[in-house]
């Protein structure tokens, strides 16, 4: 059998998947961010709180009323989406004028409360969540075992995350979006309406968080902290990617998960921190991130 | 002129009789709660363990004893720094003369240290390294509920005994992982085992898929998990999807609270093996307090350690009583002076070493056909007596125990 650094091929490739597992919501959760930030020029720290309230949505839709995964896939990111759309419409639109910072601010306090009241009431534990049975069991790859489910986050998420891609960067909607961001006034007075827009781009957005947390529901415990313990490394992938760009959000959280899976072959120790090292080694190099365009 | 005399008299007693009660520093015995209030562990220790601190003040019957209790508590988040400040700021600021439970190693041996630079007391019920009544002995000390070696000597040699003779470790990278895994590795090497391989995973981690397909390629019979709360849960949880039964390997919690069961569910928790100090549902007695504790904690039984809490709050006031002074390190040697006694632990008493002696149970987890209903999650496979259940008192290296 032969060894890269003392770590047999077959094992590596064993972790490159698994690397490319969390990659997939890296990249789910960098985008959504991109996409608000690109599009909006809002800093959503409140990105994981609406990722777990995703994951809460699945889990409340299968005990009150009693539906199952395939459901919560199209239901909960469109509650978590519209939940997002009201505190757009009520409190986030009058900080657009203002300095980035306030926004942050905003989102942030936003994070705190809404993780404070799930964590009040459902304890730190956490609640199971049972593997839809279509998707149980697993193959085995020769170089590991494959759960089904890691399969499909990997297909559903670089599904997810290119139909995005394409929709704004190919799109007429799309333009009108890019255009928007660019010089609302101008495409205002061209008959689009742009405040609409920009709500329903935040609400995209974050049924973008809601699905990504449908997905982590079976697999990590549906948490009140899954999204804090996240969010702070998708801040790292984002700036690394360069805040603003969609296709360097998604290259770069698949790229990041890679990276950080070897970290765990080869120092265990080091995983938490590897991603951090990288983006301070970026920011010094490239200020605007790998993708990124000046802003 | 009798009159003013009585009076002068009658004040002259109250002022000696408060003179007394100033024995008591301040006249008031502050009981600190430290522990995690939010995060990984809140659930095993947490706000319970103050409702159980509170129990046991009630119970005691400070009020009419006269004797003024406060209870404080804070969230040390699992950090060293951040314990250490509070513990600072207790002794220093607030006055607190006993610091509580603590859960998270690295945090008990920071604030161990303060404790003896500021001559208070400690108590330690959820934190687990072994090495409190080892290396870091202190006067100002005592180990309660559990630690890492009487997990080792309970679950660790239960399962070499009966064929798990490879073990692969998965550890929590912190001063509680390294040394539970150091325990147990003993024990297994002691019981004619061997330790395939290790792995050291951040703590908290939430996503073990890369160290579970370490494991799975080790080809050990056992993975033992030494890590705790939410870490075991997703552990095992993972291992399930990764097929790591289906490969014919068992994992082996080293450290499972009966608020990890529930989180799991019995679906994916039968058949753990694991070593507690206490159940809810093992005797009259212990029904009966967790019934009460339950009514005060959202309906949620009690786990080993807020049982500990309560049991050592109990006594921590006996002695008091007994000494009438709340002097750090004079209170702790009383509580190693006098036996305890109480309706959770039974009888015991406390070492030299600081550490407390009662029998450990291990206990293994049901099968979902065989629980009655919420919270009915254990069957007592085996008692380990008292004077077998914890390190000799002689192979710690413990300063304070004379050779």
């Amino acid at each position: 059998m032969s060894t890269v650094f003392g770590v047999p091929t077959q094992a590596l490739f064993g972790q490159l998947l698994i690397g490319l597992i969390n990659g997939s919501f890296y990249a789910m959760l960098s985008l959504g961010l991109s996409v608000i930030f690109g599009l909006l020029n809002i800093i959503n720290f409140a990105h994981g709180a609406q990722y777990m309230m995703g994951a809460f949505a699945a889990y409340f839709l299968l005990q009150w009323a009693g539906l199952g995964y395939w459901w919560a896939l199209l239901v909960a990111p469109v509650v978590v989406g519209l939940l997002g759309v009201v505190l757009e419409r009520t409190m986030i639109r009058r900080l657009y004028h203002l300095d980035h910072l306030y926004g942050l601010l905003l989102t942030f306090g936003f994070a705190l409360v809404i993780q404070g009241m799930f964590r009040h009431e459902f304890g730190s534990s956490g609640l199971p969540y049972a593997m839809p049975a279509l998707l149980s069991g697993g193959h085995n790859l020769g170089f590991m075992f494959l759960p089904n489910y890691r399969a499909w986050v990997i297909v559903f998420s670089l599904g997810l995350c290119f139909g995005t891609w394409y929709v704004i960067e190919r799109t007429k909607l799309g333009s009108y979006l890019r255009a928007a961001t660019e010089n609302p006034a101008l495409v205002q007075a061209f008959g689009v309406n742009v405040p609409r827009m920009v709500t329903l781009t935040y609400g995209f957005g974050v049924a973008l968080a809601g699905v990504a947390g449908v997905l982590a529901a079976p697999i990590y415990q549906v948490n009140p902290l899954m999204g804090a313990d996240l969010i702070i490394v998708v801040f790292a992938v984002v700036v690394i990617g360069g805040l603003g760009s969609i296709m360097g959000s998604i290259v770069t959280g698949f790229a990041l998960g890679v990276v950080e899976g070897l970290t765990k072959v080869f120092y265990p120790e080091a995983s938490n921190t590897v991603i951090f090292v990288i983006m301070a080694v970026v920011l010094v190099f490239r200020p605007t991130g790998l993708f990124g365009r000046e802003h | 002129m009798n009159r003013i005399l009585a009076i002068v008299v009658a004040m002259a007693l109250a002022l000696a009789t408060s003179s007394a009660q100033a024995q008591i520093s301040d006249g008031v015995i502050k009981i600190g709660v430290l522990n995690d209030q939010s995060g990984t562990y809140a659930d095993l220790a947490g706000p319970g363990s103050v409702v159980a601190a509170r129990m046991a003040v009630e119970d005691f019957g400070a009020a009419a004893k006269g004797m003024k209790v406060e209870i404080l508590s804070a969230d040390h988040q699992n950090k060293p720094d951040v314990g250490s400040n509070i513990a600072r700021q207790w002794y220093d600021v607030d006055k607190v003369d006993l610091i509580l439970d603590v859960p998270t190693s690295s945090v008990v041996l920071a604030v161990n240290q303060i404790t003896r630079e500021k001559n208070k007391a400690f108590i330690v019920s959820t934190g687990a390294t072994s090495d409190l009544t080892g290396k870091a002995c202190s006067p100002n000390a005592i180990h309660w509920t559990y630690d890492t070696w009487a997990l080792a000597n309970g679950t660790g040699s239960a399962i070499v005994k009966t064929g798990g003779d490879t073990w692969f470790f998965l550890t929590a990278d912190y001063a509680f992982g390294h040394a539970l895994e150091r325990d147990t590795e003993a024990v297994v090497v002691k019981n004619g085992g061997k330790v395939l391989g290790k792995v050291r995973h951040p703590f908290p981690s939430s996503d073990f898929s890369s160290f579970l397909l370490q494991a799975q390629a080790s080809k050990a019979k056992i993975i033992g998990l030494a890590n705790a709360g939410a870490d075991t849960t997703n552990a095992i949880k993972q291992g399930a999807e990764f097929g790591i039964a289906k490969g014919g390997q068992q994992f082996a919690g080293l450290l499972v609270f009966l608020t990890d069961v529930h989180a799991l569910g019995l679906e994916k928790a039968q058949g753990l093996v694991l070593t507690e100090a206490f159940y809810w549902d093992l005797n009259d007695k212990t029904r009966a307090w967790s019934k009460r504790f339950a009514e005060r904690h959202r309906g949620a039984m009690p786990t080993m350690v807020q049982a500990g809490v309560y049991s050592a709050t109990l006594h921590y006031l006996k002695a008091i009583e007994a000494l009438k002074s709340d002097d750090g390190p004079k209170v702790i040697a009383k509580m190693k002076e006098m036996p305890t006694d109480d309706p959770l632990f039974g009888k015991g008493a406390v070492r030299a070493d600081g550490r407390k002696i009662h029998p450990m149970y291990l206990f293994e987890v049901k099968k979902p056909a065989e629980s009655k209903g919420a919270w009915d999650y254990y069957k007592v496979r085996a008692t380990i007596p008292a004077d077998q259940a914890f390190r000799p008192i002689d192979q710690g290296d413990c300063p304070l125990v004379k050779k």
